[in-house]
């Protein structure tokens, strides 16, 4: 415990570095004091998932309600692990990525206390604490939203819908916690999960149902996810890589916590709700990356389809445990985890890796970009290897965590209860599909954006990113290595954090061992051993290949169709190559397409200039909630009859309303 | 049995079924060709065309497009090395190859659609508009079609209670009353489907065709040339083998090799030959009947596959 809490310090330490030093030594010096603060409780996660060892700390507490307790449990470690990592790679990151903007005092110390805050809100283990933690990381990161003033129409949209759904999903979240204090002697966790059962049903069920709402919108479920798209983009890089690996996995942490550690699992169909969320997310997120033209845009579609799979996961474990199937229900939690840790990782590295492009080319916009293999090799590498774990190419740690899902929805198949049967069955519906559509997605991201030629003057011009930026992509790559080919040395430490809230201690159904072996499914793979098998064959191909034909390839112009002239021009770009899709999926997606075409003044058979223009928006941004914006709009103006400026109406109201007041109480 | 003989026996059934793939390939893509050209009154190239074509490519000039990256010959390499491990592990020849335990359903899917997006890489790399066109065809297609090859195999897994694809043919074999259940009829539906549309075969995509705009896959390999194309064509031709005997497999497992013996090893060889080749000739057959689709009519057709594969798991579920 001492040990978190000097990162903790550390971070904070960063924070006030960052908000008094002057502008030359403020990145470096706050960078590197939150990077060790990072380390350590990568290391203080780790030894606690390792040993099990649960350890409380609390400030004496001067009034009722204040004071702060945290607590280290797996559950939390497990989500301490996943943002201390990526918050390490973030803070690095910034030494080479911080200019103008994000140099600023403001962005650094907002940056180092969003850091601070994602540490300490799975370590919260009170209702207070862990409000403040919560409230004071979206407030932090609704700050870095508004760092980058180059795009402020956009930023500023981003940081008002972020804030309003995000402080709604807080009230939820209170008003949910503090319902579950009404029978409890106190506001602390054990208090609350110690008395939870004394709760009615129908009330641990609406605050069930409350904190789900809150939770469930910062993970970016739909249909609460409209901010997610628009706010990751347009924080700095370092600052989305955060919110879009770890902030969003606060969303399932908490869903985990309330759900299954303090109220105790409750009902099947809390956990239909979340799977059934989880499944809409998933397919919703998947299609709508496939369709994003902008490369961050792409990003954070692509992480509200990830999360939809945690949710199915963990929607999945609860109503697996609540069929008498513990050991299955095991098996999905450990899969929704490990997905998490592997998500962070990647999405962090290609998050970093999006901000390296911005860098060097001025533009996220896919449509603008290409060939930036040739110069920017190591970020190409970093985005290749984190799009293939993505695409969950096998050995890489995508294809390990949805394997693993895999694995416990089929299991579910054989005896669950009906309710949990159908949540398997979308479950393994959305598993497909999102595979199909991700790897359009990816494929199009890494190969419209780095192979093929330069289709702008800013792309043919980049440079590869400082040594920093790339040693912080570097980092974030060894964990989707590491769970790709040896998952098995992982999973064990999972096995206590999935445990949270199954009742009595869970023997995990995964076999000892390098690869992950589940005995009782008859199900098993190797990576390692594929691993050796697929570099093998690489190699005999690549030595038979060498052998057999002349070694050195002539370059030559592409094939033309009998035309010297190839511009980059001709190429596809990332809104054709989705464009086939897009259309398949038009109910859905509902794009807008114009063409407009200018034709020279002589005659009308010849065009002077054709204008294409294609948008794909929100559907349920522009259907679900703009209706009720709108009418918030006109009650709004409506209210404002009432307030006139008049002294005496407003006494007339303050009379009415003591009269009602005391009629009711009367 | 001992533990050496067992993984002897295993070796030497991986060794078949790679050799097999690598030779059986190509001469599967000569006999469609020879069919198709039979039942339309042709006399067709020889069976071993595609070999002799292999060995020519080989001795051409090495050619890269200008604007190549590193991905034109590693994409090709990849394609191999993945459908060969899919191939070694996959129980084709024998329920126990080397490896069998891995064999698992997502495995096989997902080192398929490894290849796919190496080959849609390998498209986009040289920046041409074909290249791109070819690209952004096969992609949607595999979207569309990976999910349904998913959900048809987990519906045949239901009955077997395991994704382990040896476990799922043993239990087959153990059950034969399984093989004509309605989940198993739809779920073939499914996969033949998806495997005509992974293979890139009329109505989904014409191999015979350079007519531009109707090309898909030809598109995608219009800048390869030479010792490339020779492992390019190489691995495609050693996933539609693949894809043909795990579909015949699946769904008349007799044959393959279960015990440890010589004898059913030379069984198991030439029972999947015969039930490969009966899959090879009802596809091609298929083909002489039918027309290739307009591109935009495909997503019917591949969400008529995915559909039948939903239907197959619920069925499954329902009747288990």
């Amino acid at each position: 415990m001492n040990l978190f809490l000097a990162a903790l310090g550390f971070c904070a330490v960063g924070a006030v570095c960052a908000a008094t030093l002057t502008r030359r030594v403020r990145v470096p010096v706050s960078a590197s004091l939150a990077t060790i603060g990072c380390l350590l409780a990568v290391g203080v996660a780790l030894q606690v998932l390792i040993t099990g060892d649960s350890s409380t700390f609390h400030t004496a507490q001067l009034l009722p309600m204040t004071g702060l307790s945290l607590t280290l449990d797996p559950l939390g470690a497990l989500f301490i692990l996943a943002s201390s990592f990526v918050g390490a790679a973030a803070c690095v990151y910034c030494v080479g990525y911080a200019r103008g903007a994000m140099a600023s005092r403001t962005a650094m110390t907002m940056l180092m206390i969003f850091v601070l805050t994602l540490l300490a809100v799975p370590a919260a283990s009170s209702v207070m604490s862990f409000m403040f933690c919560w409230e004071l990381m979206a407030l932090s990161s609704l700050l870095l939203i508004l760092t980058d003033q180059s795009h402020s129409r956009e930023a500023r949209g981003a940081a008002l819908w972020y804030g309003v759904l995000t402080q709604l999903g807080a009230a939820s979240i209170l008003i949910g916690l503090l319902l579950m204090t009404s029978t409890s002697s106190g506001q602390t966790f054990a208090d609350l999960s110690a008395h939870s059962l004394s709760l009615s049903p129908s009330t641990r069920s609406f605050a069930f149902v409350l904190v789900l709402l809150g939770f469930a919108s910062k993970a970016g479920a739909v249909p609460f996810h409209v901010w997610l798209p628009k706010a990751h983009p347009e924080a700095p890089s370092p600052a989305s890589a955060l919110m879009s690996s770890s902030m969003v996995a606060m969303g399932v942490y908490g869903i985990i916590r309330v759900g299954a550690d303090l109220l105790h699992g409750g009902t099947v169909w809390w956990w239909v709700a979340v799977a059934l969320l989880g499944v809409v997310s998933a397919l919703y997120g998947a299609l709508h990356a496939t369709t994003s033209t902008d490369l961050k845009r792409l990003l954070a579609y692509s992480t509200i389809d990830i999360l939809g799979l945690v949710l199915i996961g963990v929607g999945a474990a609860g109503a697996l445990n609540d069929s008498g199937l513990p050991s299955v229900a095991h098996l999905a939690m450990m899969a929704a985890l490990l997905l998490v840790v592997a998500h962070a990782a990647f999405k962090g590295a290609l998050f970093l890796a999006a901000g390296a492009v911005e860098r060097a080319t001025g533009t996220r916009n896919l449509d603008e970009l290409g060939g930036l293999i040739h110069t920017m090799p190591s970020t190409a590498l970093v985005v290749a290897i984190s799009a293939g774990s993505i695409m969950a190419v096998p050995t890489l740690s995508g294809f390990s965590s949805e394997w693993l899902l895999l694995q416990g929805l089929l299991h579910g198949f054989t005896d669950a209860s009906t309710p949990a049967l159908i949540v398997m069955l979308l479950g393994v519906i959305a598993l497909a599909l999102t595979g199909g559509l991700t790897a359009v997605a990816f494929v199009k991201l890494f190969g419209i954006g780095f192979l093929g030629q330069p289709r702008s003057v800013d792309a043919a011009n980049a440079v590869e990113v400082p040594l920093s930026m790339r040693i912080a992509m570097a980092w974030l790559v060894i964990p989707s290595l590491v769970i790709g080919v040896v998952p098995g040395l992982f999973i064990s430490l999972l096995n206590r954090a999935a445990s949270t809230g199954m009742g009595a201690t869970v023997v995990s159904p995964i076999d000892h061992g390098t690869g992950l072996v589940v005995s009782q499914l008859r199900g098993a793979i190797q990576p390692a051993a594929l691993l050796v098998g697929l570099v093998g064959v690489l190699a005999l191909v690549w030595l038979v290949n060498q052998r057999l034909a002349q070694r050195h390839a002539r370059r030559v112009d592409a094939w033309g169709c009998g035309r010297d002239l190839q511009t980059p021009r001709m190429q596809y770009t990332a809104t054709s190559f989705a464009e086939p899709l897009q259309r398949v999926f038009a109910d859905v997606l509902r794009p807008q397409s114009d063409v407009e075409v200018t034709h020279v003044t002589e005659s009308r058979y010849y065009e002077q200039s054709i204008m294409y223009e294609n948008r794909v928006g929100d559907v349920l941004e522009a259907r679900g909630y703009r209706p009720i914006i709108t009418a918030a709009f006109r009650v709004g103006v409506f209210a404002r009859r009432l307030q006139n400026g008049s002294i005496h109406r407003y006494l007339a109201f303050g009379f009415v309303a003591l009269l009602v007041i005391l009629v009711v109480v009367a | 049995m001992s533990a050496t003989t067992t993984t002897l026996y295993g070796v030497a059934a991986t060794l078949v079924q790679v050799v097999l793939l690598g030779l059986g390939g190509p001469l599967l893509v000569g006999v469609m060709a020879k069919v198709k050209a039979r039942a339309e009154g042709r006399v067709g190239a020889p069976v071993v065309q595609p070999l002799r074509d292999l060995r020519k490519l080989l001795t051409k000039e090495r050619l890269h497009a200008r604007h190549a990256s590193v991905v034109l010959p590693l994409a090709p390499m990849v394609i191999l090395a993945s459908t060969v491990v899919a191939g070694a592990i996959s129980p084709l020849v024998s329920t126990h190859p080397l490896l069998g335990s891995s064999a698992d359903i997502l495995v096989i899917v997902y080192l398929l659609l490894t290849g796919s997006a190496a080959a849609a890489l390998a498209g986009l790399d040289a920046g041409t508009a074909f290249g791109g066109m070819g690209s952004s065809r096969a992609m949607t297609i595999g979207a569309l079609a990976e999910p349904a090859l998913l959900v048809a195999v987990i519906a045949l897994s239901i009955q077997s209670g395991t994704s382990n694809l040896p476990s799922i043919m043993s239990s087959t074999l153990t059950h034969p009353d399984w093989v004509f259940g309605p989940s198993r009829l739809l779920a073939l539906g499914a996969l033949l489907i998806v495997v005509i549309a992974e293979t890139g075969r009329i109505p989904v995509d014409n191999p015979a065709t350079h007519l531009e705009l109707t090309m898909v896959h030809e598109a995608m390999i219009l800048e390869y040339a030479g010792p490339e194309l020779a492992l390019f064509s190489l691995g495609e031709a050693m996933r539609l083998g693949l894809l043909f005997s795990l579909v015949a497999n699946l769904f008349l497992p007799w044959g393959i090799m279960t015990d440890h013996t010589l004898l059913s090893l030379l069984l198991g060889t030439v029972a999947l030959v015969a039930k490969t080749l009966l899959v090879a000739l009802g596809v091609a057959l298929i083909e002489v009947r039918s027309a290739k689709l307009r591109l935009f009519r495909l997503p019917e057709l591949l969400a008529g596959g995915f559909v039948l594969s939903v239907l197959a798991v619920v069925t499954g579920l329902v009747t288990r």
